[in-house]
């Protein structure tokens, strides 16, 4: 029932935002049709499970975003440095990071995480490991990725 | 009295010419880098601080809030959808055996 809640109300705000429409009866009506239509297939497809609808993560999501898109911008001028020296100065080297987190989300937001970041790139997920492909030296920098994944295992643990 | 377009247009412009600078950057990394995998991650740069700063740059310039929220839309789903096409391109070259070179010398050996 809470799942069923919290995805009315994320597809009514999107709906809304995407549409622009606030004071229209007839395509307020429509829009509403179309939400009550989506979650009721969604619980039908059985996909209301925490994975299709994982309120747990929302809580800590935005500090964690604000932090990784600040390590992001690090790693962009590194990546960048490279890409326009004279002589590049790489050495590519995979490592296996240990991956900590107990849920789907948790595992997802974590591979996803190494691989936005510019000079890591998630190449394969064990069954508590990911195998990390690194651009420099310095990138592959386990305590730094260690980190990340303690933040994840941070923001997955809060209750629903 | 300030200009509020004219701080609106400097800021703006800024964040197009670095978006547009790390663009270009990503791409000449892309020609230069040596191999799939290190190729990958200029790639890397193109779509985060590339994409996201003119996204910025757009908002900037919008005439309306919610042509900013729309490009907010974009820039989320964009923050999440291209790490899982890099995963899903970095992972399938990973299992049909592609050996990405490593080392300072670049080298081809087995990673494992």
């Amino acid at each position: 029932m809470q799942r069923i809640i919290i995805l009315g109300f994320a597809l009514a705000a999107l709906w809304l935002l995407l549409s622009g429409y606030f004071d229209e009866p007839l395509l307020l009506g429509f829009g509403a049709a179309s939400v009550i239509l989506c979650v009721w297939l969604a619980h039908r497809a059985g996909m209301l499970d925490p994975e299709g609808a994982p309120g747990g993560v929302f809580l800590g999501i935005f500090g964690y975003l604000l932090w990784l898109v600040i390590e992001i911008g690090k790693a962009n001028l590194a990546v960048a440095r490279q890409a326009l020296a004279v002589e590049p100065k790489l050495s590519p080297k995979m490592i296996r990071v240990p991956a900590k987190q107990t849920t789907g989300v948790g595992r997802v937001i974590f591979a996803n995480s190494i691989t936005l970041t510019p000079g890591t790139v998630s190449v394969d997920l064990g069954d508590d490991s990911v195998l990390v492909h690194a651009l420099t030296q310095d990138l592959a920098d386990e305590a730094a990725l260690a980190d990340m994944g303690d933040r994840v295992v941070k923001i997955e643990r809060r209750p629903v | 009295m300030i200009d509020l377009g004219l701080i609106r247009d400097v800021l703006s412009w800024a964040a197009f010419l670095t978006g547009g600078a790390f663009v270009l950057t990503g791409s000449i990394g892309m020609v230069r880098f040596p191999d799939f995998f290190t190729r990958m991650h200029a790639a890397g740069v193109t779509d985060t601080a590339g994409a996201e700063l003119i996204l910025i740059g757009m908002a900037l310039q919008a005439p309306n809030w919610i042509t900013v929220v729309k490009l907010g839309f974009v820039g989320a789903f964009l923050f999440f959808t291209s790490p899982v096409a890099t995963h899903a391109i970095a992972h399938a070259a990973w299992v049909v055996g592609l050996k990405p070179m490593l080392g300072p010398e670049l080298e081809r050996e087995d990673a494992e």
